[in-house]
């Protein structure tokens, strides 16, 4: 279950960030900006060869175990980063259901395609903090992410 | 619900009012719109609103039922009379007046309330009914046109006759920028309530205002109430600096205008159906549209890149926000361009914002565009469709998917598919059109760019019915296979809309390459199979494999190790045959449990073993069994014995097979099956070495007694053969499917340890 959802500039600041509300929403916004740093990392390692969709998944960049919630779960971070160097990080929560990987990488896409479409929109300057209620919505698109209506971001007024 | 029963006057003053209220006409009311403006005109507390509606069953279902609705109405009559509201009252009251409806915020209301204030009773006061529509929009329209002051008058004139109205409930605080423009039909109409009673007419435009913007909001993102189209219209000239989309709006006063003068029952008519949709866009507007989508691009087919679009529509001194929740509306394809459809939607989105209404969540429908209408009915089946998908375009964006860069062309094809195939079953349909969709998104990437000006419309629609072919075609056609098991896999773990179908379609699609064809089947080469509890027929392979090179008579492939039945006791007919008898032995196929019993009949089999192997190598017949028995007599225990129970199973297999089809003697076919069961166990072969050496004596007896028989039966030693062929490709066939079940059976053993491990989770609290 995926608890948080960042989306981070090329510059590391980040464009859109949302999670559940929970009283460790600190805790995750801390966890993504840790794992910003992982990403460099692998960034660099990839070097500049072939930049492959494949390659855009990070896959796990940081798991901890965490939570002195009701049973022990491990929080875990997956990374994409895309060919503009942005960045994509999630926060999940594994407790329940391991999530495959592939459906991590689903959850990438469509995290993916909504960002395009936000791009799309010619009256969204790139590097602007993402606030359209759309993207908002989609970005609640992660399965069993709770209260995805949570997720409707900014609302415009 | 108790039933109603209803006066002759009740009778028709509910269906009127239901009639005024069921502007859709779908003989349901939706719990928002007149019917409540309806109840507020009739005065009564809001709590008492709520009970009506809750007694009378509405919020139950969601919306009002003719029945409903006139319990409601009944509840409100027995309220104003002041009464409680109780569910018998409903009967129990007798002699009611007819619920006073009290124009709280436009005279429509209290035409009603003073038509039927006055003749409470009075049959002749329903025709009252009808007047207010028209006149009501007549007046809407007093800012502009100076010939409803007339009307107004009257209007004025009757409502003396009803009370003083005040809001039921305070201003909901609607947006800033829209009330700026909701206070501007009020300053409008503000001018004529002053001419009847000062006291009451004030507040009635006050009201009128306030509550117009209660029902905007209250409707909340749904399309705002039927007469604020007017409203708002009216106000499109004196307000809005904006474009001269006023020629539009004004047109449609006009156009209303004249209306208002004809008969009275296709005034309602005409005005409820232009009710039905405020998001329609009218023939002028439309035509407007038009005209300015030509000026930024002549090319009525072509479209209009989103930095043409943001400067045109920047000038409409909306905040880049709302301008761009526009056009995430509106650009339907998410391609970064608008097509006409597409700019005459954000064009009236525009309008629609400038004069005060919220913006939907969604694309409503009649804004749509059209990208399939230029199929026939299906486009138009799917219309409905659409809405449900476009409630969530963003959510299954088709375009600028990293692997799928032109799948937004086939987005809305997908869509009308999977309604398609909604009907049929969505999983094993999407799993063979994902080979086809991972083509035509070739075809699709190479043909056709998003600045293609030459009908991208038609590019769409055309490949929309190569989708549907493709589509219809292969659901039937995958439609029976069991291939559709790996794609659900797939698909459970995206529970969500059909949206998602898309995505999901998108993101198998991107993991398809390697998926496109069901599984393979476990690999011909059965000796790499693991599945069987057969652990001995790796042992047994390289063995028979050896014993093959003595003397074999050439056969094709599959049946090489043929000759070691003759090598053998048992005699090792056919690897692969064998593997798959123990597959599907595993498996425990039907067919197989009820021959199991015959155990013991290894006489016969060998009898028939040695004749059958006689048939196939007449010459090597007399040789075998002198290797046989050789062999038999070298080698007891270990790979010798399980080589021997090897060839055993397999040449019982093989005798199977033919006794089944040529023999078909059936006390033949028992034998193999419990011959291959207790290859299962190493342990079981044990004994099998006793027996052998019992039967091995019989069998040399037996093959010695046998030459002649052959002879007799080589003619059919042909059609055996390739009868024996055709068995063991059925064996191969079941074989793989044994393989694919024991994957499944996996799978969900899986599932089902997880679904436990959770449920054990769970369990703890469940006690608490």
């Amino acid at each position: 279950m995926a608890v948080c959802v960042a989306v981070i500039a090329k510059e590391n600041y980040p464009l859109y960030i949302r999670s559940v509300p929970t009283e460790n929403e600190l805790k995750f916004h801390y966890m993504v900006h840790t794992s910003l740093d992982v990403v460099d990392e692998k960034i660099s390692a990839m070097g500049k060869a072939l930049v492959d969709q494949r390659e855009l998944y990070l896959g796990l960049l940081y798991p901890t175990e965490d939570y002195k919630v009701t049973f022990p779960n491990q929080l875990c971070s997956y990374g994409y980063v895309t060919n503009s160097r942005v960045k994509f990080v999630m926060v999940v929560d594994s407790s329940n259901t391991a999530l495959r990987d592939n459906e991590i990488r689903s959850m990438f896409r469509k995290l993916h395609n909504s960002y395009t479409d936000v791009m799309c929109n010619p009256f969204y300057n790139p590097g602007d903090r993402i606030q359209s209620r759309w993207a908002a919505a989609l970005l609640g698109l992660p399965p069993s992410l709770c209260s995805s209506a949570l997720l409707k971001g900014t609302v415009l007024r | 619900m108790e039933g109603l029963t209803l006066s002759d006057a009740e009778q028709k003053y509910y269906a009127d009012l239901f009639s005024y209220c069921d502007i859709d006409s779908t003989k349901k009311v939706a719990a928002n719109g007149r019917v409540l403006e309806l109840f507020r005109a009739a005065q009564l507390p809001h709590d008492v609103v709520l009970q009506i509606m809750e007694l009378c069953g509405a919020t139950r279902l969601g919306y009002f039922g003719r029945s409903q609705f006139y319990i409601a109405l009944k509840l409100v009559a027995v309220a104003q009379s002041g009464f409680p509201l109780r569910v018998e009252s409903i009967n129990t009251v007798k002699d009611l007046p007819l619920p006073r409806f009290v124009a709280s915020k436009n005279e429509q209301e209290s035409r009603h309330a003073a038509s039927y204030s006055s003749d409470s009773e009075n049959q002749g006061s329903y025709s009252g009914v009808i007047p207010p529509p028209p006149g009501r929009g007549q007046v809407k329209k007093g800012s502009i046109s100076h010939d409803t002051v007339q009307p107004r008058t009257s209007a004025d004139q009757q409502e003396p006759a009803s009370p003083v109205v005040s809001p039921q409930q305070s201003p909901p605080t609607s947006p800033h920028t829209w009330r700026k423009h909701g206070r501007h039909p009020s300053g409008g109409n503000n001018e004529r309530p002053l001419a009847g009673p000062g006291p009451f007419w004030s507040p009635f435009g006050e009201a009128q205002s306030v509550p117009s913007a209660g029902d905007a909001v209250w409707s909340g993102h749904s399309p705002p109430p039927p007469q604020e189209n007017w409203v708002s219209f009216a106000d499109t000239p004196p307000t809005s600096a904006l474009l001269t989309m006023h020629p539009a709006s004004v047109q449609d006063q006009t156009t209303v205008r004249t209306v208002a003068s004809a008969t009275t029952a296709n005034e309602i008519r005409r005005q409820s159906s232009s009710y039905d949709d405020p998001w329609k866009i009218t023939d002028e507007q439309r035509q407007y549209y038009v005209n300015q989508f030509k000026t930024i691009q002549p090319d009525l087919n072509g479209f209009i890149p989103g930095s043409a679009a943001k400067e045109f529509f920047t000038k409409s001194k909306l905040p880049i926000l709302e301008l761009s929740h526009i056009w995430e509306l509106s650009d339907f394809d998410k391609d970064g361009a608008l097509t006409l459809d597409e700019f005459c939607a954000a064009f009236h989105l525009v309008v629609a914002r400038k004069n005060g209404y919220d913006l939907p969540e969604k694309l409503p429908e009649s804004l749509m565009p059209k990208l399939i209408d230029l199929e026939d009915s299906a486009g138009v089946g799917d219309q409905p469709g659409e809405v449900g998908y476009s409630g969530s375009p963003a959510e299954a964006p088709p375009s600028k998917s990293p692997s799928m860069p032109s799948l937004n062309q086939t987005w809305p094809e997908l869509n009308q598919s999977s309604e398609d195939t909604a009907i049929v079953h969505p999983v094993p349909i999407r799993m063979t059109p994902s080979k086809i969709h991972m083509q035509e998104m070739e075809l699709k990437r190479a043909g056709s760019d998003h600045t293609n000006p030459t009908s991208p419309l038609l590019v769409k629609t055309s490949d929309l019915t190569e989708e549907n072919k493709i589509n219809s075609s292969v659901k039937f056609a995958s439609g029976n296979t069991v291939d559709g098991y790996s794609s659900s896999d797939s698909f459970t773990s995206d529970p969500e809309q059909i949206g998602n179908n898309v995505t999901r379609q998108r993101s198998h699609s991107g993991t398809s390459p390697d998926n496109t064809a069901p599984p393979p089947p476990p690999p011909r080469p059965q000796p790499s199979h693991s599945r069987s509890s057969s652990l001995d027929m790796n042992r047994t392979f390289p063995v028979t494999t050896g014993q093959q090179q003595a003397g074999v008579v050439a056969h094709p492939p599959a049946v090489p190790p043929r000759p070691q039945p003759s090598q053998a006791p048992g005699p090792v007919v056919h690897r692969p045959v064998d593997a798959d008898g123990l597959m599907t032995h595993t498996s425990t196929s039907p067919q197989q449990i009820p021959e199991q019993p015959n155990f013991a009949d290894f006489s016969q089999f060998e009898v028939f073993a040695a004749s059958n192997v006689n048939e196939e190598q007449d010459d090597e017949t007399e040789k075998h069994p002198e290797v046989l028995t050789v062999e038999k007599a070298s080698d007891s225990a270990g790979s010798l014995r399980v080589a021997k129970t090897e060839s055993k199973i397999e040449e019982k297999t093989a005798a199977g097979a033919p006794a089944n089809v040529s023999k078909g003697t059936t006390p033949l076919a028992p034998p193999p099956k419990p011959v291959r069961r207790r290859l299962k166990s190493e342990d079981e072969l044990r004994p099998e070495v006793d027996e052998h050496t019992q039967k091995t004596g019989v069998l040399a007896a037996v093959l010695a007694s046998q030459p002649s028989i052959p002879r007799s039966v080589g003619k059919d030693k042909k059609a055996i053969q390739a009868s024996i062929r055709r068995n063991k490709e059925t064996n191969t066939v079941l074989a793989r499917l044994n393989s694919e079940l024991q994957q499944q059976l996996k799978d969900v053993l899986e599932e089902r340890i997880s679904l436990e491990v959770q449920l054990e989770q769970l369990r703890p609290f469940s006690h608490l």
